[in-house]
């Protein structure tokens, strides 16, 4: 985990209000597992707190992200041009493991959640793990990163108003894309509860959290455990995850 | 030569600067960042007599050049403390300024009575201003006879100095810190967070769970300044000045108005080495404004106000 200025080397806009952010730096090396996060600060004292965004992939010193503009910070992101710094912390977070028994990996993203399956998909296929993708949005022209999947493996879409694939939610595909020993999800809160629900307990969840400071410090991003322990009822999105497993936290 | 080693009770600072309670945990996380040796202080995370579970999610939200949060004391409470955070703390060369909570009177003098006997705690900081925690340490805070009333129940249980942070949610806090220097208070934590709200233009709704929550940041330095200005001329305790310290000019400012310290909050989510550098920043700046010691600052600004010539030019 370091804090360094990392340099624009490209910017492009892949669907309404999406970015793809390519930056270089030496602490994206240390980058190295799927799911962890950045923390990036724009402007001086407005906007005045990080922002989170998703390692979307990363060869050598260059780390791909893929983000939604949103707000203000999102906005200064999106107005950044090649050879333009920004300021970045990570990597931060607890990642999706990748256990060496389960042999075919079913990846379940909707909208931004997806971004941090794609370093996933890449390393599982290189482990020579057999990889199946499901990814939802809402209607066709919101549509990115599809094709670059399919490197991985079978790509199945859902869109909520059925303009391409399954009309529906991502959940609508689960049955389609077929048999699989574990799976990784991330996306807006209820689409994980609904995927826990019809996907079974072997999987991890990433979760998306308003945060603080992303170290673990200010305990803005807490999540309730689904079991809570004696000494522990809770985990911190940002340090503890934001990765955890299916059924661990309360959604 | 050092400029910024100052003394408080209790507190023998290597410089002024130490992160405020609540915005640093109990160090862990920025220790992963530096040498926590480098402080001149750590105010602790406040501990309350039991296990806290906090305000429900979202607890924190973004305002112009400030945040609110309503995290609501979440705490592991005194045992697990005592066992666990203040322990491993021990391996840094730095006082510990330990903030307490509770629901009432007791509440206080228990974890008072139980943290003074760790090692490592230097001072304790009374939180009678956290403004998230419903009919709690906030009734102390806006009133100067509970206010003084609690100090003296701590000061009778412990032998550590005792600082009382203060609640800027009041009409007189210069009442409130006369009130508790009255009964024995070393020194005054201040400000702690003013109270605030957002709400979601497209729902309606308050962004906090909490619908309130505590301003920091650069939006509540003003004020912060304005009260210590007001207060240090009231009574003779050293004040920890907070509230928005973004940067050493920040710093010579709360001197100025009469801090002999100060705690950094928010500015460490923005930047995990916010304290470090401002350490390092303020020394050079003092050399270049020629200050040899930071503590002649104390105060300077009293009733001072001179027409400034160059700028009416």
């Amino acid at each position: 985990m370091k804090k360094e200025n990392l340099t624009v080397i490209s910017q492009e806009n892949l669907a309404p209000r999406i970015y793809r952010m390519k930056l270089k730096g030496e602490s994206v090396r240390s980058m190295l597992t799927p799911g962890q996060f950045v923390h990036l600060k724009l402007g001086g004292r407005h906007p005045l707190l990080r922002r989170p965004i998703s390692i979307c992939d990363v060869e050598e010193d260059q780390l791909s992200i893929i983000y939604r503009v949103e707000g203000q910070g999102t906005s200064m992101l999106a107005e950044k041009k090649d050879g333009d710094t920004v300021d970045a912390l990570g990597p931060l977070g607890e990642g999706f493991p990748i256990t060496p028994s389960d042999d075919t990996a079913l990846l379940i993203g909707g909208g931004v959640g997806i971004p941090p399956l794609y370093y996933l998909a890449k390393q599982l296929y290189d482990k020579g793990k057999r990889v199946k993708i499901i990814l939802g949005f809402r209607r066709q022209e919101e549509m990115f990163l599809t094709e670059a999947f399919s490197r991985f493996g079978e790509v199945f879409v859902t869109t909520e108003n059925g303009s391409c694939g399954t009309r529906g939610f991502v959940t609508d595909a689960i049955a389609k894309a077929g048999e699989f020993d574990v799976f990784y999800t991330c996306g807006p809160k209820p689409m994980l509860r609904a995927v826990e629900k019809a996907a079974g307990t072997n999987g991890y969840i990433s979760l998306e959290e308003r945060m603080g400071c992303g170290v673990g410090a200010c305990l803005a991003c807490v999540c309730d455990l689904k079991e809570a322990e004696t000494d522990k009822s809770y985990v911190k999105a940002c340090k503890d995850g934001p990765v955890f497993q299916a059924g661990e936290v309360v959604l | 030569m050092n400029r910024l080693n100052v003394e408080l009770p209790g507190l023998k600072m290597k410089n002024p600067v130490m992160p405020a309670s609540g915005c640093f945990g109990f160090g862990q996380e920025y220790a992963e960042f530096y040498d926590l040796s480098v402080l001149g202080a750590v105010a602790v995370k406040a501990a309350t007599p039991e296990t806290r579970r906090g305000n429900d999610t979202p607890r924190v939200a973004e305002t112009e050049s400030g945040m609110l949060n309503a995290i609501g004391l979440q705490n592991p409470g005194i045992d697990h403390i005592l066992a666990h955070e203040l322990p491993w703390l021990e391996k840094y060369d730095v006082p510990l300024l330990a903030n307490i909570a509770g629901k009432t009177k007791e509440d206080y003098v228990l974890v008072a009575e139980r943290i003074s006997d760790a090692t490592n705690v230097h001072a304790l900081e009374l939180n009678i201003s956290c403004p998230n925690v419903k009919e709690e340490g906030l009734q102390f805070g806006s009133d100067p006879q509970m206010a003084a009333e609690l100090t003296r129940a701590v000061k009778a249980v412990s032998s550590l100095p005792v600082y009382v942070k203060l609640s800027p949610n009041v009409t007189d806090i210069a009442g409130v810190a006369a009130a508790v220097e009255e009964a024995g208070a070393d020194g005054l934590s201040m400000i702690n967070t003013l109270m605030g709200m957002k709400i979601d233009i497209r729902t309606g709704n308050p962004i906090l769970a909490n619908k309130t929550g505590g301003l920091s940041g650069p939006a509540v330095k003003p004020v912060a300044i304005r009260m210590i200005y007001e207060v240090s001329q009231r009574v003779s305790i050293p004040i920890i000045g907070m509230g928005g310290i973004y940067s050493a000019e920040d710093i010579i400012e709360f001197f100025m108005a009469g801090a002999s310290a100060v705690a950094v909050g928010t500015a460490n989510f923005s930047d995990p080495f916010a304290c470090p550098d401002l350490i390092k920043d303020l020394d050079r700046l003092l050399e270049e404004m020629e200050v040899s010691h930071i503590s002649e600052l104390t105060g300077r600004s009293w009733n001072k106000w001179e027409p400034n010539l160059s700028s009416s030019r």
